[in-house]
């Protein structure tokens, strides 16, 4: 067993060094994204089925859909995974009112991101392009378009809960970084943050085109 | 630390200081991040999830033993199969010999102190608790009678304890899927110097591949019930023909997951089963690499044979054919296993120990269930086998006779180590005979019911197949015995069986070799020393 | 498998501002590509050509800001692994979606060609259209009687 001298506070007694647990958080924080690979590519798997099967409705369902609002989000979201990138630097060459500061730039960025998003669906909402049964649009032609409705809150709710939850840690390991918490030695957690964050801006690369450029 | 002491004629005493005493009420082990108190705290959960399913299943066993209605009817006959299905697969098998043995044993076989994540394995638990309790209100309020399974669209338009049940459902998964993480990390980071992948028992290996499993298959679950619920909820048409959707479609998602998750019920009994027959032939095991890579194997294969639950189901002809295919290719990495350790027997020094008898008994019975496997794999069979007793006879076969009996084998190989005590031999072999008695006088017959024709979730049958029926209901009744006197043989010996020692069994790996019994609460005195193979019997001690 | 878990092989290694303001901006550069490029109709490979963009960006998010290009391999071969079994089961999934019908011509689409939200919708939006509607709708009917319940 090591010794409480280089034994640092952040440094759990079960493992051997802060190496080791570095890579164990950064393993199962990878495992963690797999697993979301998996649950969102339930829905990817239900938007390629329905589509191989109305081609022509997805087509004239998505002009409902406005692409530069989608565009710009696409935009917010690289932006948002560069400002963590550079949150995750400025720790590790001890600049932590930097990283601080990159935080709060991401979380702005992800707040921008749900505003769009917000208006987006409001609009729906006011015009009846609402999923499944709540569905009263008429201007769009074709078999059944509430299912590319269905299918794109669906999608783009998920994606949007996942942004909330990031916003909500990375608010969370701002307030700990306050304190001093994360310096060069440690700042394991925001960077499995990262890789989550990242993920999710790399879903969003995957649903632009999917429901805002079709054809 | 503490060690046992061996007094003068050969008897042990329990340590002084060990995982259970070390801190004293219930906040302690509610809060607890030790993962041994945590697979105590899974044993108790899902040993009453196990005689709670099994209940249900008297219950059924009850009504099916005479032709005609005994004692209820249709609708509560429906509800009963469908929460003896939802209870033991949910919350008895998936999490059982993962959670339970995983996390007793895991780090201790891998000469760690804890998993990667322990804070996230009593979160793993109480995931499990929350989703269990979501289970057993919908099941108190509401009648849910679809079948395990949920499909749709009578799953949309029935009653509303849909969305709760398949809420705690979808909790659960987390549950297993947050285990699995912990699993993968624990085996790749936290191995003792000098363990190498293939100096690993064969029980960390096969919980290795249930945890790829785990990690792989149960997000596509988790977002099937999510589907299902807003299907419910708002009529999003895609699983709904009503509204546009595809009912064979849910079937594809749900057996994507559920596939899987057989061999997740199966893998880990499957390492139980290696490292009993090695420790009681007293031989290597015969094959090492080839048993490692086959968990790895049927992992990966198992993904690909979903679609051989729904051969009746609409499906294309051609994804029939394709999925047939592939399911004969499965079986494979499961043959291997049976020969080596058949062969690890041959010309080994057996004793008949009750684990051993355990273990016998699973490469008997999984052989007849993962045959009769094949048998409904093959396309044209299944035709007309599909929906029938056939099938129940079949699953039943590799879920007790395979999961179940390799489970118990396990309890009744860790028990000692787990509470430093020995349960009473002679009832535990009366246990075994009424355990395995009765579960072939059960669900044997059952082959020639389905055979015959009998279907599947019905309350009632033809004439013809009343004496067969019979003798199942009483098998069931036999096996419930054998069950019961398991529990009562274990909780007795808690205060009144012989202490066990360090390791009563003379088995190599770090579990028996370094710790007491029961285990420190840090496990080991410093790091262990890997000097001999798992299995090599003949190293010195 | 050659892991030493005692054995830090793993240097911080700090990357230049630079490099991550230049993949941001290759980033935004090929998210205007992929808007201007779906201006052109391909036919069918509209699809194709938006996917290998987005898969290009998500691999440059993947290699740089998730640092794959420079931690160990097995993180890589982990997500790949995950994209692999996603696409086991979308291809395999729609081997009997795309082929239903192969041999009976009635299962080959959904069950309901058109839900019956559709005859509300209709039905409350315009009196003067609902002649035409409600012809339409009981064509669909009857199609939907004929349709197999398999």
């Amino acid at each position: 067993m090591s010794d409480s001298s280089t034994h640092p506070s952040y440094l759990h007694h079960h493992y051997g060094d802060v190496d080791q647990q570095r890579e164990a958080a950064k393993l199962g924080m990878w495992i963690f994204l797999v697993t979301e690979v998996l649950f969102f590519g339930g829905l990817f798997c239900v938007y390629a089925i329905y589509r191989s099967w109305h081609p022509e409705m997805f087509i004239n369902a998505h002009h409902a859909l406005d692409w530069r609002m989608g565009g710009i989000n696409t935009l917010v979201l690289i932006a948002s995974s560069v400002t963590m990138a550079m949150a995750i630097r400025s720790f590790q060459v001890d600049k932590p009112k930097q990283g601080i500061g990159m935080m709060w730039a991401t979380v702005l960025l992800a707040c921008t991101f749900m505003v769009i998003k917000y208006f987006e669906y409001s609009h729906k909402f006011h015009v009846g392009q609402l999923p499944g049964k709540f569905y009263t649009y008429t201007g769009i032609e074709g078999t059944n378009p509430h299912i590319f409705f269905s299918i794109y809150f669906a999608m783009t709710g998920l994606h949007g809960i996942h942004v909330l939850i990031g916003i909500g840690v990375i608010l969370w390991l701002m307030t700990k970084a306050r304190k001093g918490s994360y310096h060069s030695g440690y700042y394991t957690p925001i960077e499995v943050t990262g890789l989550y964050w990242h993920l999710v801006d790399l879903i969003w690369i995957f649903l632009f085109p999917l429901f805002y450029l079709i054809g | 630390m503490n060690s046992t002491v061996a007094a003068k004629n050969g008897d042990y005493t329990i340590p002084k200081l060990h995982y259970i005493n070390a801190a004293k009420g219930l906040k302690s082990w509610l809060t607890t991040v030790d993962h041994k108190r945590i697979a105590i705290l899974y044993l108790i959960s899902v040993t009453i999830a196990f005689f709670l399913g099994g209940i249900f299943a008297l219950l059924i066993r009850l009504e099916l033993f005479k032709p005609g209605e005994q004692f209820y009817g249709p609708d509560l006959y429906n509800q009963f199969f469908t929460l003896h299905g939802a209870i033991m697969i949910f919350l008895f098998i998936i999490p059982s010999a993962p959670a339970v043995f995983g996390n007793f044993v895991l780090p201790l076989q891998i000469g760690a102190i804890d998993v990667a994540f322990p804070k996230l394995n009593l979160a793993s638990w109480y995931l499990y608790v929350i989703g269990a309790s979501f289970a057993v209100y919908s099941m108190l309020t509401s009648a849910i009678d679809t079948g395990w399974t949920f499909y749709t669209p009578y799953s949309t338009s029935t009653s509303t304890a849909v969305i709760s049940m398949t809420f705690g459902v979808f909790i659960l998964g987390f549950s297993s899927i947050f285990t699995g993480m912990n699993f993968i990390v624990t085996v790749h980071r936290l191995r003792a110097p000098g363990l190498t992948w293939f100096k690993l028992p064969l029980m960390t290996w096969a919980l290795y591949a249930t945890a790829i499993i785990q990690v792989l298959a149960t997000p596509v679950l988790a977002i099937t019930l999510l589907l299902l619920i807003l299907e419910k909820a708002f009529g999003i048409g895609i699983f709904d023909p009503a509204m546009g959707g595809d009912p064979v479609l849910f079937q594809h998602f749900f057996w994507f997951y559920s596939h899987p998750a057989v061999y997740i019920m199966i893998l880990p009994g499957m390492g139980v089963i290696s490292d009993l027959i090695a420790c009681f032939s007293r031989r290597n095991i015969f094959g090492y690499k080839f048993i490692a890579f086959s968990s790895l194997a049927i992992a990966f294969l198992g993904f690909l044979v979903w679609g051989h639950h729904m051969y009746t189901s609409g499906q294309s002809e051609l994804s029939s054919v394709i999925f047939s295919f592939l399911t004969f290719m499965v079986a494979i990495p499961s043959a291997i296993k049976v020969f080596n350790w058949t062969t690890t027997m041959y010309k080994g020094s057996i004793s008949l120990e009750t684990p051993m008898l355990y273990a016998m008994a699973f490469i008997f019975l999984f052989a007849i269930g993962g045959l009769t496997g094949i048998t409904l794999g093959a396309l044209s069979v299944d035709i007309h086998l599909h929906d029938t007793y056939y099938v129940v006879a079949h699953f039943h076969y590799v879920m007790i006779g395979g999961a179940v009996i390799a489970f118990l084998g396990g309890i009744h190989f860790w028990w000692p180590k787990m509470f430093g005590r020995m349960y009473n031999n002679f009832w535990s072999v009366v246990a075994f005979v009424f355990v395995f008695v009765g579960f072939n006088l059960t669900f044997m017959t059952q082959f020639f019911l389905g055979s015959k024709g009998m279907p599947r979730r019905y309350h009632d049958y033809l004439p013809e197949f009343a004496q067969l029926n019979g003798f199942s209901s009483v098998g069931a009744l036999i096996q419930g015995i054998g069950y019961t006197i398991i529990l009562i043989n274990m909780i007795v010996s808690l205060k009144r069986g012989k202490p066990a020692g360090p390791n009563p069994w003379g088995a190599r790996t770090l579990e028996w070799e370094h710790t007491t019994s029961p285990p420190d609460e840090h496990n080991f005195d410093g790091v262990p020393a890997i000097t001999h193979d798992p299995y090599d019997f003949r190293a010195p001690k | 498998m050659t892991d030493n878990n005692t054995q830090s092989e793993h240097k911080d290694h700090i990357l230049p501002v630079k490099m991550y303001l230049t993949v941001g901006a290759v980033l935004f550069f090929l998210t205007i590509v992929t808007v201007a490029v779906s201006r052109f109709d391909f036919g069918q490979f509209n699809l194709i050509i938006a996917m290998i963009i987005a898969i290009i960006k998500a691999s440059i998010v993947g290699l740089f800001f998730m640092h794959l290009l420079w931690d160990r391999r097995f993180y890589m071969s982990a997500m790949l692994m995950s994209m692999l079994f996603l696409g086991v089961f979308i291809i395999i999934t729609m081997s009997d979606t795309m082929r239903r019908g192969d041999i009976y011509e009635e299962v080959r689409h959904p069950i309901v060609r058109e839900a019956a939200i559709y005859k509300n919708i209709d039905k409350s939006e315009n009196d003067s259209h609902s002649g035409d509607n409600h012809d339409e709708a009981k064509k669909d009917d009857d199609e939907d009687q004929h349709a197999p319940t398999h």
